[in-house]
């Protein structure tokens, strides 16, 4: 089947203003292939305009867990150079190979590689390994300018470029991988170009962000990330989700429930009807993280070692549904696809603005917060 | 000796129209219009009017029109009519030459230059008479970040925040000194911040007693000459504000002249009844940031750190090293007052070129710190030049948390801004403490109007910000992509850090 080859009865200039999103976890963690992502996304093939698409696969290298995989995009053979030597300088490089890919109805593909690394021991130094990681990912990715590590997590990886998110799965040859997790994305991109760097989803560490809408706190939300050492370089506004959660999650250890109410917080005329704990805390983070407000339409779906989050604006500006069939959680951007690749569903709904869905593999607590999703 | 000064403005009054009612002979504090009772006629004396407009508005047939002098010098560019009058007046009295309000040259406005941005397609607008949209803000110092705890599957707060003031609306009243003013300005003032949720700063002249009840919408002012600082003062307001300089008069201090000092001034401002109040031009006990810091940390200690402690600096050439001194030293709140700010009484030559504008100082102030990573360690509240709610939008998506507007206020009293406050006779009863002409302001038509204006433009924030895409305003706060400059120069767009419109 050419997935590309879907009738559009508007003619190829229609502008659609969308996205697409899909996210599917198994709640117990096995892991299974590419077939049901991709259709699903491929369902939402309208949403896109080619221009870009992606995947982050959880569970992925697990013969490989310890080290951190390196996903690395170069626009020309010295950014490479220039790279690889300094990925020698500072890790010790276990596996450097090509990215495996096939022929499929991409446009220009840069060069692909990838890396299973470990920090070089002496020149840690004392810091932990994940901070290390991080500055030298946003090193090389402002270095050049012409490079890019787009995933950088443990046992997980991101696939992602310039087409169809189904072309895309051609291209990298997913049906070669599994996971637990699988998040999808199909771009229809507005305001930046179409360029393989700026296809989702967007991946720090052990996070992954998809996303869909228009951040209009853009500016609010980089210069506070700044602050904090993030810098922004891929030309798209959704990289501030994924620093955002690495900021709140991993180096405030706030719990995932509390960072949804930093992003898309409640109302204050909600606020202060709550009792005065509750309502003091409220406040307190929104004094504290005022400038993390993500503002404007958005759905974004989160994935990190385990854990699947589904949230939208606080108005609810974007679409979500969520659906659970046995110990499979779905989350996309339409209904539909969840119909498609899980017919006749336990349950299925729409979670309310600003309010989460979080799925955990192997944790008691995973229904508690399905069924408070639900209840809101 | 002769004064060769011609009137500035000429009374144009309609004979057909006068009904010799004598309303403009009553309205005019400077006497520029009189009744002759031997004809039955009114007259005017064009070289004491200031062009108020008291007697226009309160002309019941509306029979005066003030226009300009049309008799002017020879047209010169470098010569002007202002240039040739200030050296006559210097030349006839060997003074320096005094003016009110802020600075009336066109050169230094940049937020005309500036143009906020709307969502099309990509990203709804919102409509704030559907949607919410949040205006609340809060003043005062941030934490890095906070510590919760999990207890009983409930989150706990384990950060304890430094003082938080609440304002339900970006705006705040600045800085105007009761002395300068009359109680019932300072009355009506304090009420619209309160009923409206917001904060009205009592400039250096204390606060009277009798308004103590509207504290937690006050910001209590210390400044060079600490008139009416005492420790129930300091502690009745919702914040302090340490004054270390005015935009319209960076680096001067100031005089309220003995006439002006009856017995409430005095009893407030505790000087002896018909003493000059001066202030000096430096805090006498602040030569240094290290004593800055020691004088906030002696208000804290006087207010047991509950209230957030503001610095206000006039915006002068290295406000942003300055800035970042002031977090260092202690502040909460800087207030950074712009070269067009206002004032009762400034020598016109320091008003009109000591100072820089506003728009490029709160940029880069809001750049350093943000460089320094301190910007979260501070609220910044902007003044000096506000004139409308586009200029406040702008000044946020500059940097800013809040802005101060004192001008406006009084417009929105009454005043026509005729910059001459220092006369101490303002027919509209702003300006002035003498108890008959200071009645014409009543504090609840004042109040009111007050509370007008601020609703209006927090509607038209909200309307702006709905625009924008954005329904909460810390959204918009440091947002420069919000902004874009026309007819700036490539320095210019980078001090602001904007783009230039079409980029």
């Amino acid at each position: 089947m050419s997935w590309t080859k879907t009738n559009n009865r508007y003619n190829e200039d229609k502008i659609f203003e969308a996205c697409s999103l899909f996210g599917m976890m198994n709640l117990k963690g096995e892991r299974f292939s590419s077939k049901d992502p991709v259709r699903a996304i491929a369902n939402m093939h309208d949403r896109g305009n080619g221009l870009g698409g992606g995947f982050a696969i959880y569970g992925l290298y697990p013969d490989y867990k310890e080290y951190y995989a390196l996903h690395v995009m170069y626009m020309d053979a010295d950014a490479k150079r220039r790279t690889e030597s300094l990925l020698k300088e500072n890790f010790d490089i276990h596996v450097d190979e090509e990215i495996p890919t096939e022929e499929a109805n991409v446009r220009n593909p840069p060069i692909l590689r990838r890396y299973f690394v470990e920090p070089r021991k002496r020149r840690l130094e004392g810091q932990h390994p994940d901070d290390y990681i991080r500055e030298n990912v946003m090193r090389i990715n402002t270095q050049t300018g012409k490079a890019f590590v787009f995933s950088s997590g443990k046992d997980m990886g991101v696939f992602k470029g310039v087409g169809f998110p189904e072309d895309i799965a051609q291209y990298f040859c997913l049906e070669e991988y599994r996971g637990y997790m699988w998040i999808c994305h199909g771009r229809f991109p507005t305001n930046t170009p179409g360029w393989w760097g700026g296809a989702h989803p967007f991946n720090i560490l052990d996070w992954t962000v998809v996303h869909n809408g228009e951040i209009s706190s853009y500016g609010t939300n980089r210069r506070c990330l700044e602050m904090y050492g993030y810098r922004c370089t891929m030309q798209t506004d959704t990289e501030v989700l994924a620093y955002a959660f690495d900021l709140l999650i991993r180096r405030h250890s706030l719990p995932i429930e509390v960072v949804t109410q930093v992003l898309a917080p409640p109302f204050w005329t909600e606020v202060d009807e709550e009792p005065p704990r509750r309502r003091h805390l409220l406040t307190a983070l929104r004094q504290t993280y005022s400038s993390l407000l993500m503002n404007g339409p958005f759905t974004i779906i989160v994935a990190h070692r385990g854990e699947m989050i589904g949230l939208t604006d606080r108005i609810k500006l974007r679409p979500l549904s969520a659906g659970v069939k046995g110990n499979f959680l779905y989350l996309s951007s339409e209904e539909a696809p969840i119909h498609l690749v899980a017919p006749n569903p336990d349950r299925t709904w729409r979670p309310c603005g600003g309010k989460p869905v979080v799925g955990r593999v192997e944790d008691q607590r995973v229904k508690e917060l399905l069924v408070s999703g639900m209840s809101r | 000796m002769k004064s060769y000064l011609e009137p500035e403005y000429v009374v144009d009054r309609d004979d057909d129209r006068c009904t010799r009612c004598k309303a403009c002979v009553d309205q005019c504090t400077y006497e520029a219009h009189y009744y002759n009772p031997e004809d039955g006629r009114v007259y005017s004396r064009d070289e004491k009017c200031v062009n108020c407009h008291r007697c226009v508005v309160f002309c019941p047939t509306q029979a005066i029109t003030i226009r300009r002098n049309s008799s002017a010098y020879a047209a010169n560019y470098n010569w002007t009519q202002e240039a040739i009058r200030d050296v006559k007046k210097q030349a006839e009295t060997g003074g320096v030459v005094i003016t009110g309000m802020g600075c009336d040259k066109p050169h230094y406005t940049y937020w005309d230059r500036l143009l906020l941005n709307a969502s099309q397609v990509t990203n709804p607008s919102i409509d704030p008479l559907r949607e919410p949209m949040e205006l609340r803000t809060f003043l005062g110092a941030k934490p890095d970040r906070l510590e919760l705890d999990v207890e009983d599957e409930d989150v706990v707060l384990k950060t304890e925040l430094p003082p938080q003031v609440c304002v339900e609306t970006p705006i705040l009243f600045s800085a105007v000194s009761y002395g300068a003013t009359s109680f019932n300005v300072h009355e009506a003032l304090a009420r619209a911040a309160a009923e409206y949720g917001t904060l009205f700063n009592t400039g250096e002249g204390g606060l009277d007693w009798r308004l103590y009840k509207h504290g937690d919408h006050i910001i209590v002012q210390v400044a060079s000459g600490r008139f009416g600082v005492h420790p129930d003062y300091l502690n009745i307001g919702a914040a302090i504000e340490i004054k270390i300089g005015q935009g319209a008069k960076p680096g001067i201090g100031g005089h309220l002249p003995g006439e002006k000092v009856g017995p409430e001034i005095s009893r407030t401002r505790m000087i002896p009844v018909g003493t000059d109040a001066f202030s000096p031009a430096p805090q006498h006990d602040i030569y240094s940031i290290e004593d800055l810091r020691q004088l906030i940390y002696a208000l804290k200690e006087a207010t047991d750190y509950t209230k957030p402690v503001s610095v206000k600096i006039a915006a002068v050439h290295n406000s942003a090293a300055i800035a970042s001194g002031m977090v260092r030293a202690g502040a909460d709140i800087i207030a950074l007052d712009g070269v067009r700010g206002g004032t009762g009484a400034a020598p016109k030559v320091c008003r009109d070129n000591v100072g820089i504008p506003i728009e490029l100082a709160l940029a880069s102030v809001d750049q350093r710190l943000r460089d320094e990573g301190i910007r979260n360690k501070v609220s910044i509240i902007a003044g000096g030049g506000i004139r409308s709610s586009a200029d406040a939008v702008k000044a946020i998506a500059l940097g800013a948390d809040a802005v101060y507007i004192a001008t406006a206020a009084l417009v929105a009293m009454g005043c026509t801004v005729c910059q001459r406050c220092y006369t101490g006779k303002c027919p509209w009863g702003i300006a002035t403490t003498d108890p008959e002409i200071s009645k014409r302001l009543d504090p609840d038509v004042a109040a009111k109007r007050l509370m007008n204006l601020l609703q209006a433009w927090s509607w038209e924030i909200k309307e702006m910000m709905g625009g924008m895409g954005i329904n909460a305003i810390e959204s918009l706060r440091g947002n420069r992509l919000h902004l874009r400059g026309v007819g700036l120069t490539d320095t210019e767009l980078r001090v602001l850090g904007v783009k230039m419109a079409g980029e």
